[in-house]
């Protein structure tokens, strides 16, 4: 295997510097948030190394300083945290085959990751690109975290510097190029309208797994959307179209464990 | 907070990790369902980014959020380098919320 320095350019570990240092920043305010709330150094610097989840170690904080229970906080995270099952059945071959590669890789499974890895080419810049940014971001999240409950509120607001846009906007631009295959929009923007409509009524983290429902809008026959199909579409196209002959009846053929 | 609930915690959230490569390996998919799987990560994804983009808990983001990661999508459309995307997300939200824009 290649070495992951040599698999990806220049471009995307640029990239991943990038929203590297914003996961500092952004662990930085976690960790002074926690030590304000009254937590010792230790809870918000455990927390982070061996949950490593952003959301839903803000949200455990969150619940526990504003009066709820522990039990309530754990809930609230596990639930914001269950997508990470689909998105590890979705690019699971990423993690690679061993087990301590299994064990260390799944712990990198993050958002960022998925998405770094779901927006390369071909699976070896796949498995480069998720380890890369996992890796990375796991190093960056835990110092920033580290620091941040050192300096208690050196920042105290980063949403003051728009570090909270950073993260959708990373999101948006990784995920664009999956937009653009056949069949892949319209369950999308169907999914976002779904979680944006349950938003105001749901807790947090079940809105996003609801959209998961937009799967209902994906066209039964994908060889129709032809007119915005890209390269990689296209290739995937003949990839399927190469098994027509029984792929009518394709459903859950061996789909046990 | 004790070590407790971090630990169920950083444990659960573990298994649905683990979990989910693992389930990958050990069964066999046919093409349509995994086809699904990657379509079902990317409404997951674009799910993820409506909501942070557009609301804070419950309650609407307020513009300023929004039009920062407009700012930033519509440059990585226009294949602008990723850098310049992170920039001038944060760098507009942070400017418009300093000009009293929520």
């Amino acid at each position: 295997m290649r070495s992951i320095w040599r698999t990806l350019d220049p471009g995307l570990w640029r990239g991943v510097l990038a929203i590297a240092v914003a996961a500092a920043v952004n662990g930085a305010s976690f960790g002074a948030i926690a030590v304000a709330a009254g937590n010792p150094l230790w809870v918000p610097v455990a927390m982070s190394v061996l949950v490593f989840a952003g959301g839903s170690q803000y949200m455990a904080v969150g619940v526990v300083a504003s009066g709820g229970s522990p039990i309530a906080a754990v809930i609230g995270g596990l639930v914001l945290n269950a997508r990470h099952l689909p998105f590890g059945l979705a690019i699971g071959d990423v993690v690679g085959k061993s087990l301590p590669a299994r064990l260390v890789g799944s712990h990198l499974l993050v958002d960022e990751s998925v998405a770094f890895a779901m927006a390369q080419k071909d699976p070896e810049r796949a498995k480069a690109a998720y380890w890369a940014c996992g890796g990375s971001l796991f190093v960056a999240w835990n110092l920033g975290v580290f620091g941040g409950s050192l300096a208690g509120s050196l920042v105290s607001d980063p949403n003051a510097l728009g570090l909270d846009a950073v993260f959708p906007a990373v999101m948006l631009a990784l995920v664009l190029p999956a937009l653009k295959e056949a069949g892949k929009l319209r369950p999308a923007l169907l999914g976002a309208a779904i979680a944006l409509a349950a938003t105001p009524f749901l807790p947090p983290g079940v809105p996003v797994l609801l959209a998961l429902a937009g799967l209902l809008a994906v066209p039964r026959h994908n060889g129709t959307g032809a007119a915005g199909t890209t390269e990689t579409a296209g290739a995937a196209e003949t990839a399927r179209t190469g098994g027509t002959g029984g792929t009518a009846e394709a459903g859950p053929k061996g789909a046990t464990a | 907070m004790t070590i407790v609930p971090i630990l169920v915690l950083a444990l659960g959230t573990f298994a649905f990790r683990f979990g989910g490569t693992l389930l990958r390996d050990r069964i066999t998919l046919s093409q349509r369902v995994r086809d699904l799987l990657a379509t079902g990560a990317v409404v997951l994804l674009v799910a993820l980014i409506a909501t942070s983009a557009l609301a804070k808990g419950h309650d609407f983001a307020g513009w300023a959020l929004p039009a920062g990661v407009a700012v930033g999508g519509l440059l990585a459309w226009r294949k602008a380098p990723f850098v310049v995307v992170v920039i001038a997300a944060a760098a507009t939200t942070a400017l418009l919320r300093l000009a009293g824009v929520a």
